[in-house]
């Protein structure tokens, strides 16, 4: 059942991000933005949650989700040192992602030349 | 302006307006939705396998998104992830893979330009402002609820 509501909820986030770029005629990095910004009001709010375990990787995956990891290690960072954790939980649960995608990120741009 | 003239530029104008394509909302909202589902679907598969392995939900997730992001390096080094974004739109650029996509094709194409001041600065043009506005917005979120709750002392 997880599946489908995967498919059904990431699928929306898209088509809604898809609908906002068409109809204002934004470029994609505005969209992007406001998803995760979206995302991490909604986890200040304490909404993210329920939706990630209704929909799982339907939540998890699209980059509200991103937003929502963010202030979610923030907070759970101020919760146990206090101001500290303003500054050290941003990446308390995305920095095994950020580190990834950089560390990919070379690897690929070494062994591929430029394309055209 | 003379008749023939004016008749010939409504002609004209009716010919733009028949070539322009038109904006398919629905089709580009549809085609985000498959997408975007379909990756988040994948994204389902691995997270479920990996929850096997791991001790808390938290520490799947996190694996489940590096994953994601692994696979998103591979088909944009491959030049699939490229034309999956033409094809879907948001439902390429929005889930994580699309974040991975921005980070290892900006890599790839400014490594010509050296790897210092090509790669290293223009590695993040694209993912710049999600992790900017991410990092604010949560930065943020958390002052206000830790002011509220009385986190701070």
């Amino acid at each position: 059942m997880t599946y489908l509501w995967a498919f059904l909820i990431g699928g929306a986030i898209c088509a809604l991000a898809q609908l906002i770029m068409d109809l204002f005629k934004l470029p994609p990095a505005y969209v992007l933005v406001g998803l995760t910004v979206t995302g991490a009001i909604l986890a200040g709010l304490g909404l993210y949650q329920p939706l990630l375990q209704f929909a799982g990787a339907g939540a998890l995956i699209p980059v509200c989700g991103f937003g929502n990891a963010i202030t979610t290690g923030i907070l759970s960072e101020v919760k146990r040192l206090g101001w500290e954790g303003l500054f050290t939980g941003a990446f308390e649960l995305t920095g095994l992602g950020v580190t990834s995608a950089v560390v990919f990120g070379f690897l690929a741009a070494l062994v591929s030349g430029p394309r055209r | 302006m003379d008749p023939k003239e004016a008749a010939k530029q409504k002609e004209y104008r009716d010919l733009v307006k028949a070539m322009e394509p038109r904006p398919s909302f629905l089709r580009n909202m549809l085609l985000a939705f498959l997408v975007g589902g379909a990756i988040c679907l994948l994204g389902q598969f691995v997270f479920d396998f990996f929850k096997g392995l791991e001790r808390t939900e938290a520490e799947a997730s996190a694996i489940t998104l590096a994953a994601m992001i692994f696979l998103g390096a591979i088909a944009t080094g491959l030049g699939v992830y490229d034309e999956l974004g033409e094809l879907g739109g948001a439902g390429a650029a929005v889930p994580i893979t699309g974040f991975s996509n921005s980070i290892v094709s900006a890599a790839m194409e400014f490594k010509r330009e050296g790897l210092i001041l090509g790669m290293g600065c223009k590695m993040f043009t694209i993912a710049g402002p999600v992790l900017v506005y991410g990092i604010l917005s949560g930065f943020l979120v958390g002052l206000v609820k830790g002011v509220l709750l009385g986190y701070f002392r």
